[in-house]
């Protein structure tokens, strides 16, 4: 077995809405980018993994392990889609960290990838809801903000949370989005506009919403012993875990927790072996506002119930106690589902490395990131680290 | 989601409430469970036909549906308590969205749910509506 896993090269597309990308030039884009970073041959790469959530309904296309492995130039090697909703970013992630970790695998790229624009809006909405339970949520009209504001309600009411505490959400990370020349959203929003948009479930108005997007993400891993031998900058994978729950959100013991990723959290801290407050800062999975706010409490960046005044003190912006989501977040960067989890990654290598400009922590040693499938029925953590 | 087939097979369980128990451990399941998660092979699965009684855990009001229900926009969608112990989603109806409280007592309906156009076939099953209303 292998002892460390390393990232050696990180990749992006631009996320928005790209008319002239498809699904197979983002991921190749993404994949050379991450390749180059590396600075090692192609001919090295011994496996690929590729998340993506659902190319079969977004573009007609399934198989696509072959066709990224194709297209990408990687002739003839082990290639695997991993699917777990907005999840499969970061579970693809896991699996080839995995494969390392058992000592079978050297180098692996994997990449994240969603084109979701070449359908309609409701279209894609259908889609996407594709993540929670058909039988008993789709079918009586339950939409992922429904059930995301399903959540909020029970937060607020649990909690006293306000509308502001969460809006700040949105607030703050498409100020962060305005840093990042890779977002979807580079313009500020006002508490105001955000409070006022258009209502989309009830307590949910559109700016607490991530927008439909196209992007990919990629990075390439190596084993400790090759990472050291051609990298000199390698960040380090220190953690990676993963918990389900229900797939349906009323079945869960209570809806203004997340305890698939309280149990993820724990187990990365453990693998890890650091607490909460020793994170510098973290990605995570903001698809709606209070996704935000039930993840650092799950994460332990605060206490159970206080995520909405925790935000409200601004202990979570840039220049906070925990900065979380430097990249915009799902928010404001953009959220092309399978690439979501990909993208928080590479936004945590950066960082790691001091290349984040603008929006850059100081002296951040140690990164999470915080992937979510569905309403919560997957989460998966990973901590990353420069020393 | 609203497939035919998928709901032929499901019309006791959307229409009646029919779900399932666990007779090894007493955990009623509504949406229905093949497996006790609590027991797994050494529990003993079978039907159970919940009341209808319920109270409202959460709610939304929809304001963007999905396709096949623009048409009930804006409604509201609950997750419901039953009184005997599990909870689902459904939407709540016959009342005003301001209306609708956490702890809110409901009762089932039979309502129609979804329909396919003009020509299309007609997918029926519970809602709930308030009770003290
Ligand atoms: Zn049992």
């Amino acid at each position: 077995m292998t002892s460390r896993v390393a990232v050696i090269g990180a990749g992006i597309t631009e996320f928005g809405e790209l008319w002239d990308e498809s699904f197979r030039s983002l991921i190749t884009e993404a994949g050379t980018e991450a390749i180059n970073d590396s600075g090692i041959e192609g001919e090295k790469i011994d496996a690929l993994y590729v998340g993506s959530m659902s190319p079969g309904l977004f573009s007609g296309q399934e198989h696509v392990s072959s066709l990224v492995a194709d297209h990408s130039g990687l002739k003839c090697i082990p290639a695997t889609r991993v699917e777990a909703a907005c999840s499969s970013g970061a579970l693809a992630l896991r699996e080839a960290y995995l494969s390392i970790k058992s000592g079978e695998m050297d180098y692996v790229v994997v990449g994240g990838v969603e084109k979701m624009t070449d359908i309609a809006s409701n279209s894609a909405a259908v889609t996407l809801m594709g993540a929670g339970d058909q039988e008993w949520e789709a079918f009586k009209g339950a939409t992922f903000p429904g059930l995301y504001a399903l959540m909020a309600r029970r937060h607020m009411y649990e909690y006293g949370t306000t509308l502001e505490q969460i809006s700040q959400v949105s607030v703050k990370n498409h100020d962060n989005a305005v840093l990042n020349p890779k977002a979807q959203f580079r313009f500020r929003v006002t508490l105001e506009d955000v409070m006022n948009s258009t209502p989309v479930a009830d307590p949910l108005r559109l700016l607490h919403c991530s927008p439909i997007t196209d992007g990919a993400a990629a990075v390439v891993l190596a084993s400790g012993e090759k990472a050291r031998k051609v990298c000199d900058n390698p960040v380090w994978i220190n953690a990676s875990s993963c918990s389900t729950d229900t797939i349906a959100l009323h079945d869960r013991e209570c809806v203004s927790r997340t305890d698939a990723a309280t149990r993820a959290a724990r187990e990365a801290y453990r693998r890890a072996g650091i607490k909460p407050q020793d994170v510098d800062f973290a990605e995570v999975h903001d698809c709606f506002a209070i996704a935000e706010i039930m993840a650092i409490e799950s994460l332990g960046f605060c206490q159970l119930g206080e995520g909405g005044r925790f935000t409200e003190k601004d202990e979570t912006s840039i220049n906070g106690s925990i900065p979380v989501n430097t990249s915009g977040g799902l928010k404001g960067k953009g959220h092309p589902v399978g690439a979501t989890g990909i993208a928080q990654v590479v936004e945590a290598v950066t960082q790691l490395r001091g290349e984040a400009g603008k929006r850059q922590v100081e002296n951040a040693k140690i990164g999470l990131t915080h992937n979510v499938g569905g309403s919560g029925g997957t989460c998966v953590v990973h901590i990353l680290s420069n020393e | 989601m609203t497939g035919i087939a998928t709901h032929w097979r499901l019309i006791p369980q959307r229409y009646n409430l029919v779900g399932t128990r666990c007779s090894n451990c007493g955990n009623k399941f509504f949406p229905p469970r093949d497996i006790c998660p609590d027991c797994r092979r050494a529990g003993n699965i079978e039907e159970f036909r919940f009341s209808g009684d319920g109270r409202v855990y959460s709610y939304t009001v929809i304001h963007t549906p999905p396709e096949g229900f623009e048409f009930q926009k804006p409604y509201v969608l609950g997750i419901i308590e039953l009184a005997e112990g599990p909870r689902l989603l459904s939407q709540i109806v016959d009342c005003k969205p301001g209306d609708v409280e956490i702890g809110s007592r409901v009762e089932k309906v039979f309502r129609k749910v979804i329909a396919d156009g003009r020509e299309g076939i007609i997918r029926y099953g519970y809602k709930f509506k308030l009770k003290d209303h």
